[in-house]
């Protein structure tokens, strides 16, 4: 069963019905689901959800969605890593990598979509949509065909190859817009008005879709053993993932399945597209649009939805946020891979630079248990790295052409 | 200058349920205010107390956002449509 009680509106309190709504009729503000956590602090155990399918839906009694076949291709319950070699080049003591890159389409959009689908499909829609900058759109189009629903996907005409592939080869409608995904998003609100029989993941259905995002917090805490770290540095685009982490851990303690602890929540951000950590640095207390130019193109998003949101979490929860340049983040993708053995896109750049940057500033502390978020794997934008990782050598196929370029001083602790 | 302005689903009941109006406007507050007046209740829905566009609310003249342009006082050209746009949206 579902302990869902309705929506309401997080600025102005009015109360709505549980249907294909985002936005207040009054106020515009975003709607948010509400349960009854204390029938789900009944039913729910540590045990109960060790039994569940290892994906998102052993969480379900904490999901807007009852369904006993989701929408579902395995997204979630991804690794998490314990990163030792990382922490030590950044003079960090507990620190965990969540691995999103794991998830079936490479990134953690499958947890909000196969959440929106489910509810979509729920509430009668035929056609799954969504404005997106990649990820989003490689998400929607999977987890339609897996549903047999059509999907028509809106993505801005620059987008990294592989992103534009992995979206197309579901059979789905692509459509590349000429403009920035600002102007998509745009787009796709205004085609939300005029066409209601489609499910917007991220427009129309954008309340149950986000709330898929938790499930990055309730993994954490479970793979932890049932405990919250004390600090989570997560990446910022819209900046609906970062206040749904923090949601998800506030829930975990308000049902009884983590003891109520304190979690910073930090947010990194590309200098090329920073308007949270703008507003961090200077104290404002408005998101300022900007015009984004970064390699980050999932996380350009220059007129955050959540900004406000995310902004007001971080420094409610006494975390940080910080912005690195293109350089960084490039440097962010070697480091995690050199070090971890994981390959991320340029958001995982994003997040690790940031850490990196927390961490020399003694924000991100020694003594904290640390978690980052890695939210989508390398492949998908590897030209951004074109020129930067290359073959150590090409050679003829012979001992002394091989020994001539790699040599005999060769230790593989050195870290080439 | 007759100006057409595009409402959101969630302000057409206050339009009888149509997704555009024409006005009379030389600029984007103008457009709203007039809006207003043929069509009262946008005005508290657009704006907050201090008669700021709110938080959530954003105004587009064509293809720009007026807050990379004049805010309300952006002066609006002959042939351009002004849209009110839900801003939770995307991400």
């Amino acid at each position: 069963m579902s302990f869902v009680t309705g929506l309401r509106c997080r600025e102005c309190g009015r109360r709505y019905p549980t249907e294909a709504l985002h936005v207040c009729d009054f106020c515009f503000g975003p709607l948010e689901v509400d349960y009854d956590y204390e029938q789900i602090a009944q039913v729910v155990s540590a045990a109960s959800i060790a039994a569940g399918p290892r994906s998102i839906w052993r969480y379900r009694d904490l999901l807007p969605v009852d369904d006993a076949a989701p929408v579902d291709l395995g997204a979630g319950f991804t690794p998490l890593h314990r990163a030792d070699r990382l922490a030590a080049e950044l003079g960090l003591g507990e620190l965990w990598i969540k691995d999103d890159t794991a998830n079936p389409t490479g990134s953690f959009k499958d947890r909000v979509v196969s959440v929106a689908l489910t509810k979509a499909r729920q509430l009668g829609f035929k056609v799954a949509a969504c404005a997106s900058t990649g990820n989003l759109a490689n998400s929607v189009a999977a987890h339609a065909a897996r549903a047999g629903m059509a999907s028509i996907v809106l993505i801005p005409h620059d987008l990294e190859a592989a992103k534009v592939t992995m979206t197309a080869v579901y059979g789905g409608t692509v459509v590349a817009v000429e403009g920035s995904y600002d102007d998509v998003n745009r787009l796709c609100a205004e085609l939300a008005s005029e066409h209601p029989s489609w499910a917007f993941v991220n427009v129309n259905v954008r309340t149950y879709y986000s709330e898929g995002s938790k499930t990055l917090a309730f993994e954490v805490a479970e793979q932890l053993g049932w405990r919250a770290p004390d600090h989570v540095v997560v990446p910022i685009a819209s900046g609906s993932q970062l206040t749904k982490v923090a949601k998800g851990f506030g829930e975990l303690a308000r049902v009884g399945l983590i003891e109520p602890s304190p979690v910073r929540v930090s947010g990194a951000q590309a200098a090329g597209c920073s308007p949270v950590a703008t507003a961090f640095a200077t104290g404002a207390d408005a998101i300022a649009p900007v015009k984004p130019n970064t390699i980050a193109k999932s996380l350009s998003i220059g007129n955050p939805a959540d900004g406000w949101y995310a902004l007001e979490t971080i420094r409610r929860s006494g975390g940080s946020c910080a912005a690195v340049s293109d350089d960084e983040v490039l440097e962010g993708i070697r480091l995690l891979a050199r070090t971890e053995g994981i390959f991320a896109e340029t958001a995982g750049g994003v997040t690790i630079a940031t850490l990196a940057k927390l961490a020399a500033a003694g924000e991100v502390r020694h003594d904290e248990r640390v978690v980052a978020l890695v939210t989508g794997h390398g492949l998908k934008t590897v030209e951004a790295l074109s020129g930067t990782v290359k073959p150590t050598a090409t050679i003829v196929p012979t001992l002394a052409a091989f020994d001539a370029v790699v040599g005999e001083d060769l230790d593989p602790g050195s870290g080439r | 200058m007759s100006v057409p302005v595009r409402v959101p689903t969630q302000l057409r009941t206050l339009t009888g349920g149509a997704g555009e109006v024409e006005v009379e406007a030389t600029t984007v507050g103008e457009a709203l205010k007039a809006l207003d007046a043929t069509h009262p209740g946008f005005a508290e829905r657009l704006f907050d107390e201090q008669g700021q566009l709110r938080r959530f609310v954003n105004v587009f003249l064509a293809e720009e956002d007026v807050r990379f342009l004049e805010g309300l006082a952006t002066p609006i050209a002959p042939g351009q449509t002004v849209s009110i746009v839900p801003a939770v949206a995307g991400g």
